[in-house]
Formats: structure tokens, sequence, C-alpha cells
């Protein structure tokens, strides 16, 4: 139970506050309690009450002359305590010296560390996210360093991505180059007839693909019956739910990704050219690598960006495919937001991500030139 | 590629291995697709071949229970409406756009596309964010509208790659024959864009149909869609009605395939016509 009283502050204003008894011990000590930006409600009228039961006498003047603002309304609490007059409110709370009052109560109000917390999270704004996306923190001297290593994960997840994005842009470079010369150069029907085999996978939607990777690398799915038939495996092996997995199924979906782009280059490349280079005297292998390959390197730059940019975002398939090591930014990214609900922290893995997706989708737009994309 | 007729030995021994690679390049491409549709035709619940019987039970199960009824019905929804908008907005970007005096062509257009190169998490989290300011999550119209903006892209990119090719004087003529610009625009201007509006439409309606992270970010379960649907049974128990789901999507796209195939020839029929 608290009882409103009145009394006199220190400048001699009369105020009013609330106060609470213990109610045992007629001299008891005393604590003045300060109220949230809310105003004294109930919940500091509670606090009152179980300091007073606890045995002290509590009181928390009314710095706000009576007003509570009711919970919901937070610009209203957050213009209230701004606009407060700190003197008479200081006033109001009496005498100090507070510094001794305040350590009493608990030693580590008397670090400054903990002052130096408090003033970092008294900003609207603040750099902790991004600092901790970096794996970074504030020393205790309030410089920037390193965070502890216990929690230091992101730019592991960071090199994680690009090395994964990577390795799947190699590969598909590597597999694709030959079947996208192919295609330009066998004759219109024949081409036509193995397009589709681009194609298809192509527009088929990644969840299914990633669910036929899933069926097939089982430890009980076809590969593994495959690899033990043939006698290559004397038993099943973990395929999936590993880093090998997860390229592989990436590898796979961007493939045709990474074709289309040097394909149409490719078919721009006159056949006479190796000719003329072989009338010249080159043998296959120069006049192959010093005339025809620099003349497709537009369609391998061009496939290799748009899939690595678009590899830099990938979510879904290594979430089903691959193992707990072998998620990159985007599902922490989801993590954050729909299971950890720490919003700060997935905007700025998300603000991450974006910069580093950016630098590359302006370094194609620049080279390529992204209205100049074509789909069908 | 034939060989010139002066090739020497190595180098025809090269030509068969790049052959094989190609072979195998092609199988790695196409035989996971083709590997789980006999699956979804099995007569009992495990991935293995030879089939131990066939049978349409995961289709019956597919297309009967209820979870997967709702999840299509949702995606059609989903899909159909988002698509009718991004077409909409698509073509009208894209014919905006295609007029010589638009300032910030480039920006715009960069924006425009933007949601086809900035990793979609990143654009699910944004739209959970904006959309949770005006209390449009959980609810269909939240998914139409992302949708709608992953969409437009395609349709945007697409028109205007039609745009391209068109004759402008066309519209002159038909207004020097005393057509209202409105009447320019459906007699004459549309019929000849139509094949870059409907493939990009086919574009959009896949883009929506396929889409499943948005979804996950932004639907209840109410809204849960066709690979909402899919990604959870993968996660939680793969059953044999996931192959049968997968199935029916590669036949889908197929179809899509096929039809953007035909508006292919189509656009580059109409475009032989004028030449």
């Amino acid at each position: 139970m608290t009882t409103r009283v009145d009394f006199k502050a220190k400048n001699g204003e009369a105020t009013k506050g609330e106060l609470a008894l213990p109610e045992t011990a007629a001299k008891a000590p005393a604590v003045v309690l300060i109220q949230e930006w809310w105003g004294v409600d109930d919940h500091i009228r509670s606090i009152l009450t179980r300091l007073a039961s606890a045995g002290f006498l509590a009181v928390a003047p009314d710095l706000y002359d009576g007003e509570v603002v009711p919970i919901s309304n937070e610009p209203r609490a957050s213009e209230r305590m701004n606009t407060l007059d700190w003197g008479r409110a200081i006033a109001q709370i009496d005498k100090g010296p507070w510094k001794e009052a305040f350590v009493a109560v608990d030693p580590v109000w008397g670090e400054l560390d903990f002052w130096r917390v408090l003033e970092r999270s008294s900003h609207k704004l603040t750099t902790f996210y991004l600092l901790s996306a970096l794996d970074l923190r504030y020393d205790s001297s309030g410089h920037v360093a390193k965070t502890f290593p216990d929690q230091a994960i992101f730019l592991d997840v960071y090199g994680r991505t690009l090395l994964i994005s990577f390795l799947v842009t190699a590969a598909t470079l590597l597999l694709g180059y030959p079947i996208a010369h192919l295609l330009a150069t066998l004759p219109k029907r024949t081409s036509n007839l193995l397009m589709i085999l681009v194609l298809l996978p192509f527009s088929t939607s990644i969840l299914v693909r990633t669910t036929a990777w899933v069926v097939l690398l089982q430890t009980n799915g076809l590969i593994n019956d495959l690899l033990v038939w043939i006698g290559v495996l004397s038993e099943r092996v973990q395929l999936i739910y590993n880093r090998g997995g997860t390229i592989l199924a990436m590898t796979h979906i961007q493939l045709p990704f990474t074709v289309l782009p040097i394909y149409s280059v490719m078919k721009t490349i006159s056949p006479t050219h190796m000719r003329a280079a072989r009338s010249l005297g080159a043998g296959p292998f120069y006049a192959f690598w010093r005339v025809y390959v620099p003349q497709t390197l537009p369609g391998v730059g061009a496939g290799c960006l748009l899939t690595f940019i678009l590899c830099l975002g990938y979510y879904i398939t290594p979430a089903l495919v691959g193992g707990p090591l072998d998620q990159m930014v985007s599902y922490f990214v989801a993590l954050y937001t729909n299971r950890e609900l720490n919003w700060g922290m997935a905007s700025a893995l998300g603000a991450m991500l974006l910069a580093v997706t950016l630098v590359f989708y302006v370094i194609f737009n620049r080279v390529i030139g992204i209205d100049k994309m074509k789909l069908g | 590629m034939a060989l010139p007729a002066y090739a020497s030995p190595t180098e025809r021994l090269w030509h068969g291995v790049y052959l094989i690679v190609c072979t195998c390049v092609f199988l790695f491409l196409v035989a996971p697709i083709l590997v789980i549709i006999p699956l979804s035709f099995s007569s009992e619940p495990w991935f293995t071949y030879p089939l131990p019987g066939l049978s349409l039970r995961w289709y019956q199960d597919f297309f009967l229970n209820e979870r997967w009824r709702i999840a299509i019905d949702n995606s059609l929804i989903i899909a159909i409406s988002s698509t009718l908008l991004a077409t909409l907005l698509g073509t009208l970007a894209a014919l905006g756009l295609s007029r010589g005096n638009i300032p910030l062509r480039g920006l715009i257009m960069g924006i425009l596309i933007s949601p086809m190169i900035v990793p979609v998490v990143i654009t699910a989290v944004a739209m959970y964010f904006g959309y949770a300011l005006v209390g449009l999550t959980d609810s269909y119209l939240g998914v139409i509208l992302a949708h709608t903006a992953l969409a437009t892209p395609f349709v945007v990119i697409t028109v205007t790659a039609t745009l391209t090719s068109f004759d402008r004087s066309l519209i002159r003529a038909a207004a020097g024959l005393g057509a209202p610009p409105s009447m320019a625009f459906r007699k004459v201007m549309l019929p000849l864009i139509a094949p870059g509006v409907i493939s990009g439409a086919l574009f959009a309606f896949f883009t929506s149909w396929d889409e499943v992270v948005v979804v996950l970010f932004l639907g209840s379960p109410e809204q849960r869609t066709l690979p909402r649907q899919m990604f959870s049974g993968i996660r939680e128990q793969i059953s044999p009605t996931i192959t049968a789901a997968a199935t029916f999507l590669v036949v889908l796209s197929a179809l899509l395939m096929l039809a953007l195939e035909l508006l292919r020839r189509r656009s580059e029929r109409l475009r032989g016509m004028r030449g």
C-alpha cells in the first residue's frame, strides 16, 4: 500500500510523492525510487510496496506532478521525459551526494563502464548492431574492439557465404563452358533439342530441384544406392546436410544462369576465326585459348557475376540441404527476424549482405547493363 | 560441332572427351528432375529403384488432402492476383520508360529491377517490417502486394525488350488516320507488344507461384502456399506426396517453356511482318 504525500523539495517548492512505509520498524532505512518515463504508475507503486515489505521506507517523488502516461503512448512519455526540468526534478529528489548513495545500493554504479553503456544506449541511433554484425563491440574504454571469441560468428558467416558463392560460380563455369560451346556450335536443330535440357531445369521451381537433391542425397537415397551397387562405397555415407551437398545442389540450380549468357555470346562468334587461326599455323589448343576464349569473356563475366550475385542471397537450398555450418547470411537474417525476434541484428546483417550484393550489382550494371538482360 | 578433316588423332581424342563431358553435364542437369518423377508413382513410401509397384496414391493425397488443396488454392489466388497487378504496373512502367525524355531513366530502371537482384531474404525482411507498420502482415493482400513487387521487374524487362523493336511511327500513322491515343494503343500498339506482355505475365505468374521466402516472412498458416507447404514438408518429414507435387510443378514449368517458345516465335513473326 502506498500513500500520496506532500513534502517540500530542496528548493522550498511544495511537491508530491508516493510513500510506502514498512509495517514493522518505525525507523527504517529509506530508499528514494526514481520513476520511469511513464510517471509514477502502478508499476512504481508496486515496487514501493515491495521495498516497504522488505523493510525499507520507500518514497518516489512525482516528477510529472501526477501525470501518468499510458504505456502505449511512448511518444508522449519520451516528450515528457525530454522536457523535464531537471533542476527542479533534482531538487524534488532532494539531497546528495548521490554517488555514494548509488554505490551503496550497487557497486556497479561506481564503475565508469556502466555509465558508458548507459550513455551509448540513451541515443536514438546506435551502431551496436552494425558493429555486432562485424563481430565488433565497444570495449570498456569506449573504443571499438574485437568481440569476444565465443560470440564472433558473423565474419565467419560472410567468409562462408563468399566462399560457397565463389565455389558454386567456379563449378558452374567449369561445367557450363563446354555445354555452352556445344550448344553454340551444333546445328540449330540439335542445339534446340539440347537447349531443352538446359531450359527445363531453368524453369523448374528451385524448391522442386532442392527436393530432388534431398531425395537423391539421403543416406537411403539413390546416389548412395548407386555407389554401393557399383562398389565405390562399402557402406552408405552421409551425403546431405554438409558443405558438399549444398554446393552440389546450388551448382545444379545456378548452372543455367551461367550457361545462358555465355551461350548467347558464343553464338555471335563466327567459326571462321578458329579456322583462320588454324590455317595460320596455330595448334588446336593455342587457337582455342588465344582466339576463341578471349571473345567469350563478356559472356563469362556476365554469367559468373549473375550467378555469384544470386548465390550471395541463397537461403532455401542451404536451409534444406546444408548442415548448421553451411548456412549463409540470409539464413541468419531469417533466424533473427522470425525465431530470435532480434530485429536490430536482422537489419544489420541484412544491411551487410545488401551492401556486398550492391557492390557486385553496380559492377554488373557497369560491365553488362541490367536493362540489356533478356528473358526467354 | 563436327571436327575439321585435318584434325589430328590427339585432337580427335580430346574431342571425344569433350563430348563425354558435355553428356555428363547434360545428365547432371536433367537427371535429378527426371529421377523424382517416377518416384511419385511408387506404391511404397520410400525412394528406391526399381519401383516396388505403381500407384497413384501420392497424387490422390496431393489433390485430395486438405492441406495440399488449400495450398494449391492459395498459390493460385496469390499468383493470379499478383500477376494481374504486376502485368499492369510493369507494362505501364515499361511504356513510360521507353519514351526518350524520361529524366533519371537509368536510376528508375535500376530501382524497378532491384527486387530481382537484391537477395530475396532482404526484400522479405524489409517488407515484413514495412508491412507490419500498416498491418499488412499475415494477410492475403500483403503477400499479393509483395509478390507483385517481386514479379514486376520481369514484366518491365520483357515489355521493354519488345518495345525496343516497336516502330513508333505506327502510332503516328494511327493518329494521322484519326485514332485517338487510347484507340491507337488498343488497336495498334497492344497487339504488337502482346507477346512481350504475355511472356512478362507468365514470368510474373511463375515468380509468385514458386516464391517461398516472402511467404515464410509475411504469411500466416492461412496463406500457406504450395512452395511453403513443400518447404515445411521437406524440413519435417519428406513424404512421396512431395514428389507428386514436384512432378506437378515440373509439368507446369514445361508448359510454361512451351508457351514462351510459342510466344517468341509469334513475336519474331510479327517483327518479320513489319520488316
